[in-house]
């Protein structure tokens, strides 16, 4: 038996033909390939970058940031939509972070591992991937009708607090989760009971995670454009709101209606919209980055 | 006078150090069960704020509710008017002329075509991606690349949109002459872009989820990267790369300011992507920009149509979220 096995090895042992340059030449090829996915990602983002700034950069001025929109597009500005875009912000934020906080914090600190638990998970995953338009629907069953809201303000915050709230609550949970037990164990050994052990132990040693998720889940708000279609927001709006019922635009909306007018002048002003949403968005980023760069060294501090 | 006074104190002593440590033991007592006022003050607050964390939790048991419900009851007013049968099987959808047609296929059609061209981009370039920021590139690097690769994922879809129409398609235009204003072709092709980061991201995790000492037998029998990145990793995280896979299906079909602005809005059952045609989202949106009075049957189409794809895009999740599950149970 070993015999025939030691024999079938040594048999094959000269056979075998290492053909390493061959071997290593189509490796070579095969990495040279996995650059070339990578570039051609980043260069179609350069692309992008540049054709935007080319096409939106003539338009940029006080007077468009400052003018409301308007049928002839040398008068056309964005004063509306930036308006609309900060105030659905700060409601966005004021209403979501608290509570995608509390649901992250509860499923990992608090919530026992039963089937309840497991369902809420799935569910809460599931939701991070059902499409934004399907919320725009919510949004208008719910909000808009069912609640009387109208197409205002506040329905189109609540439909996007909804929206993101999965994402904060997913962000939250990685957060917390890479909290080392060795500080809640240092919390219970103070005597402090499960809450105070988190607020005043774990939740400042997440903080910087936790902020980072929200302000990438904020800028996925601003972003949004078809569930705010979806429930009713205008496209063209020459007035700011001064309520929470009143009708509203945000700034993807109000590049979305440029772009579907056939006239070039129309597609400059939207290049110039997007130009100042780009730049909003990364603003936020930034912010994120530096907030998270702090905190952090707060705490090791 | 010492020698009587030392047992007297000692004996006094004890009663007080006997009476301590009752009290002591009392007291502990409580405090397990319960019993002290401060104590019980501690538990009620507790019990308060677990169930007001719960609460917020429960917030997307209900997200989900309402969506099911609002879905669920407009789609049921709709097939009331409209066979489903028809909604199934007829090729045409014209709700909004005077001789109208509740075929859903131009519409699915229209997004499965647009989907499958962003995945014939996504899938190839995302993996390779994610298998070049896996184990090609120096740790360094990858951790340079993979979040200006992921800007990409941030980008708003409405500037993308932008970007098919004003950019791709006059681009594509000079190659090939016959292609419309409006196409799947460029709509697809920037919604592959718009995905590769979440390929390359999850399937760079799964790739990085696999034991490095696999990697290291591999190496050990003479292998070169290719074939340990070929027959070690790629098998080990299959089921990660195909949740992945899933997943961007998902995000393709249920994507809609690219198809609204660059794939055209005139709902025709077609196969060629050079011409112009309407996906389910762009329906939504379409309708939604008009004055559609509630009660009517334009607005039920639109929740119609918002269910289907809630189901398409539901299955997809949860078929995603399976593989995953079962690819941690393996190594973690």
């Amino acid at each position: 038996m070993t015999g025939t096995q030691l024999r079938t090895t040594v048999g094959t042992d000269t056979e075998f033909q290492p053909r390493l340059p061959l071997r290593r030449k189509v490796g070579a090829v095969f990495g040279a390939l996995t650059v070339v996915a990578m570039a051609i990602g980043l260069l179609t983002l350069a692309a992008l970058i540049v054709d935007v700034v080319r096409d939106g950069w003539t338009v940029l001025s006080w007077d468009f940031i400052r003018s409301f929109p308007s049928r002839r597009p040398s008068e056309a500005g964005i004063r509306s939509a930036l308006i609309g875009t900060v105030y659905i912000m700060v409601l966005v934020a004021i209403i979501a972070f608290p509570l995608g906080v509390s649901a992250a914090v509860y499923l990992e600190e608090f919530a026992p591992k039963n089937r309840l638990t497991s369902f809420i998970e799935l569910n809460i995953s599931n939701l991070a991937a059902v499409p934004s338009i399907v919320y725009g629907l919510l949004g208008l069953g719910i909000f808009v009708r069912a609640l009387t809201l109208g197409p205002s303000l506040i329905a189109g915050a609540l439909t996007l607090i909804l929206l993101i709230l999965p994402i904060i609550i997913i962000a939250g949970r990685e957060a917390l989760r890479a909290v080392p037990p060795s500080i809640r164990e240092a919390g219970y050994a103070l005597g402090a009971s499960r809450w105070q052990t988190v607020r005043m132990f774990v939740l400042p040693v997440a903080m910087p995670g936790i902020l980072t998720g929200t302000i990438l889940a904020l800028s996925r708000a601003i972003g949004e454009t078809a569930p705010l279609i979806t429930i009713g927001a205008l496209t063209y709006i020459a007035f700011t709101p001064k309520s929470l019922l009143d009708p509203f635009t945000v700034l993807p909306i109000q590049i979305y209606n440029w772009v579907s007018r056939p006239q070039p002048a129309f597609h400059q002003l939207a290049a110039g919209g997007i130009i100042i949403l780009l730049a909003m968005l990364l603003t936020f980023n930034g912010l994120a980055i530096v907030l998270r760069a702090r905190l952090q060294r707060q705490i090791r501090d | 006078m010492a020698m009587d006074s030392a047992p007297e104190a000692a004996y006094t002593s004890t009663t007080a150090h006997l009476a301590a440590v009752a009290e002591r033991q009392e007291r502990i007592r409580r405090t397990l069960e319960g019993g002290l006022a401060q104590d019980r003050r501690r538990r009620v607050r507790e019990g308060v704020i677990t169930s007001s964390l719960f609460l917020a939790a429960a917030i997307s048991v209900l997200t989900t509710a309402g969506i099911i419900y609002t879905l669920g009851i407009e789609t049921f007013h709709f097939f009331q008017r409209v066979s489903i049968v028809d909604f199934l099987t007829d090729t045409q959808w014209t709700p909004l002329f005077t001789e109208k047609h509740f075929g859903i296929a131009p519409l699915a059609v229209a997004t499965l075509l647009v989907s499958s061209i962003a995945m014939l981009v996504s899938l190839p370039l995302g993996l390779l991606a994610a298998i070049g920021l896996a184990e090609y590139l120096p740790l360094r690097l990858a951790r340079v690349i993979k979040p200006i690769l992921e800007i990409l994922a941030g980008v708003p879809t409405v500037v993308y949109g932008y970007f098919a129409l004003l950019f791709v398609t006059p681009l594509l235009q000079r190659f090939i002459p016959n292609l419309q204003v409006f196409n799947a072709l460029s709509a697809g092709l920037v919604m592959g872009i718009m995905i590769l980061p979440l390929v390359a991201s999850l399937s760079q995790d799964a790739m990085l989820a696999v034991p490095q000492s696999l990697r290291e037998a591999a190496y050990a029998l003479g292998a070169t990267k290719l074939e340990v990145v070929w027959r070690v990793i790629l098998p080990a995280s299959l089921s990660g790369i195909v949740a992945s896979f899933i997943l961007a299906v998902s995000r393709a079909v249920g994507e809609t300011m690219i198809v609204v602005i660059a794939m055209g809005n005139t709902p025709r059952l077609s196969f060629n992507p050079l011409e112009q045609m309407q996906a389910m989202t762009a329906y939504i949106v379409q309708v939604s920009l008009g004055d559609t009075p509630h009660g009517t049957l334009e607005y039920q189409t639109i929740f119609a149509v918002g269910a289907t794809l809630f189901l398409i895009t539901m299955v997809l999740n949860l078929l995603s979220f399976r593989l995953l599950r079962r690819f941690r149970e393996i190594y973690q």
